[in-house]
């Protein structure tokens, strides 16, 4: 076992590295084991893990962004126009889309996140929960009631990091109003910071709210 | 020997050979599985997976017995049962409490290495049989290391024989005293190396090296048949280890002979199997080579010298 030919002259080699071999093995025997057992203990994830996309319904405009840019065309929208009354006498009638189905195929699904990262309405979200396996594959067609359900498994955002930008959408609320502070003009002229822009209200209640 | 007393030795070295590897098998399972981290099984049975093996034995029942087209049908079918019977007829030679073996003969040293031996022509039979390449050349490999570690493997044990000055375990084992340990070192260490490499273990799993041939002779084997093969090979490290606490630990030797002196020799034992196993988790696989020089270059010329050293011990007296 000590024996070596005469070209191989890397590392220690012969009996000083049979033995580490050996303390090493004996070493980590009586180390604690890195075996997670998973079904009995959940697992730790890490933030912004993604196992299944859920869907807010509710915030869905039927816009067809996400199925447009789904790189393998996974998920299937059906809606049709609804034209509603107007609200005050003489008023103009409008239309909204209502959403038929939602469906999104995990059998395809590559988990890639684009749908996410393109819902202008924040109606989609990824949910850690990741055991949905089935034993036919047609049953990871995911329908919109169930991809709903999902929604109760989506964790708050995680905090943001120390230091970091603040989001953007309290970055555009905090902006000052469009048409002040022009050059030239005296810093005493300015109107009060108080002055922020206020969203439009929504005429169809389908406004973003926060999911969470 | 009464037709009763007969069928009893028979009935415990049955119920010994079916138990034992298992043991073996579980335990190279938790101690391998801890020495690289993991947990190994922990489901079957409940405690610590105590049945895996059970549940591994059932699986391989259940699984379909293949007999390749181009095999030699009968000596392919043999070859399982030709590896394993050696095995359970050297079992019964090893006495494991004072003058207690299965079956007491005079010269049982000689006869479980003799039978031993024949284990190792179950996979040549299988190697040659199956009709496939991979097959026969794990069978030679397994052939010209067999032959090359034989011979180590004889001139230790005939060193201990020289030493107690018997051809008979029990009254080896009789015999030994601690002075042993010293003065068949050598002997032992050659013993161990050879045993390993005898049963085709890691290191010396050449004949099976998965990355080269598939599995060896066993590239070919199938369900219950292919289980026979890994109980041989179990049964194999059980003999082996019992044999190496028999002749160079003392056996039974240990407080109170009388009644706990079987207890002695399965812990004996189990501490050699715990060590092959070991050996098996910490080293890599040997190449042909290397394998021929260490038998051929240092296992021989130390089991030559140890048989030297012992003859001188004898002669002076020690």
């Amino acid at each position: 076992m000590t024996e070596r030919t005469p070209e191989d002259t890397r590392g220690r080699g012969g009996l000083p590295g049979i033995l580490t071999g050996l303390a090493t093995t004996a070493r980590t025997a009586f180390r604690p084991s890195h075996t997670a057992e998973y079904p009995d203990v959940a697992p730790t994830l890490p933030p912004r893990s993604r196992g299944v996309i859920a869907l807010l319904e509710e915030n869905c405009t039927s816009c067809m962004l996400c199925a447009r840019e789904c790189p393998d065309w996974c998920i299937y929208i059906d809606s049709h126009k609804e034209t509603l009354p107007p609200t005050t006498p003489g008023g103009r009638e409008r239309q909204r889309n209502v959403l038929d189905r939602f469906a999104i195929d995990f059998s395809l699904c590559m988990y890639c996140g684009i749908c996410i990262d393109v819902c202008p309405f924040d109606a989609l979200f990824w949910s850690p929960q990741f055991e949905y396996a089935e034993t036919d594959i047609r049953d990871l067609l995911h329908e919109k009631d169930r991809l709903g359900d999902w929604m109760s498994t989506v964790p708050p955002p995680p905090p943001l990091d120390e230091r970091s930008a603040e989001p953007a959408e309290v970055t555009a609320a905090n902006r000052p109003a469009r048409g002040t502070g022009l050059v030239g003009k005296a810093p005493s002229a300015r109107p009060p910071r108080t002055v922020r822009p206020r969203p439009v209200a929504p005429d169809d209640g389908s406004a973003a709210e926060d999911p969470s | 020997m009464s037709a009763l007393d007969l069928v009893l030795r028979a009935v415990a070295v049955l119920a010994a050979f079916l138990v034992l590897p298992l043991l073996v098998g579980q335990v190279e399972h938790k101690v391998m599985a801890h020495m690289q981290g993991r947990l190994g099984p922990m489901y079957a049975g409940g405690f610590h997976g105590w049945a895996q093996l059970v549940a591994d034995g059932v699986k391989f029942v259940q699984k379909e017995d293949i007999t390749p087209r181009a095999a030699d049908r009968w000596v392919f079918r043999l070859a399982p049962a030709v590896a394993l019977v050696p095995y359970l007829v050297a079992l019964s030679l090893i006495p494991i409490h004072p003058g207690v073996a299965a079956v007491d003969v005079p010269g049982s040293v000689v006869l479980v290495l003799a039978v031993t031996s024949v284990g190792a022509l179950g996979t040549l039979m299988a190697g040659w049989s199956s009709g496939n390449k991979y097959s026969l050349l794990g069978g030679l490999r397994a052939a010209a290391q067999l032959v090359s570690y034989e011979l180590p493997l004889v001139l230790a044990v005939a060193s201990v024989a020289m030493a107690g000055g018997s051809l008979s375990l029990v009254v080896l084992a009789e015999r030994w005293s601690p002075w042993w340990l010293l003065w068949q070192l050598p002997g032992a260490v050659v013993f161990l190396v050879a045993a390993v490499a005898e049963l085709q273990r890691p290191p010396f799993d050449m004949p099976i090296a998965d990355a080269e041939l598939v599995l060896g002779a066993w590239t070919e084997y199938s369900g219950l048949r292919f289980a026979l093969f890994l109980l041989a090979e179990y049964a194999g490290i059980v003999v082996v280890s019992l044999l190496f606490a028999v002749l160079w630990l003392g056996g039974w030797h240990g407080p109170f002979p009388e009644t706990l002196g079987w207890v002695w020799t399965l812990l004996k034992g189990l501490l050699v199997a715990v060590a092959v196993i070991w050996v098996r988790v910490s080293w890599p696989r040997l190449r042909e080579d290397q394998l021929q020089r260490l038998a051929w270059l240092w296992l021989v010329p130390l089991a030559v010298a140890q048989l030297v050293l012992t003859a001188a011990g004898v002669v002076m007296g020690w």
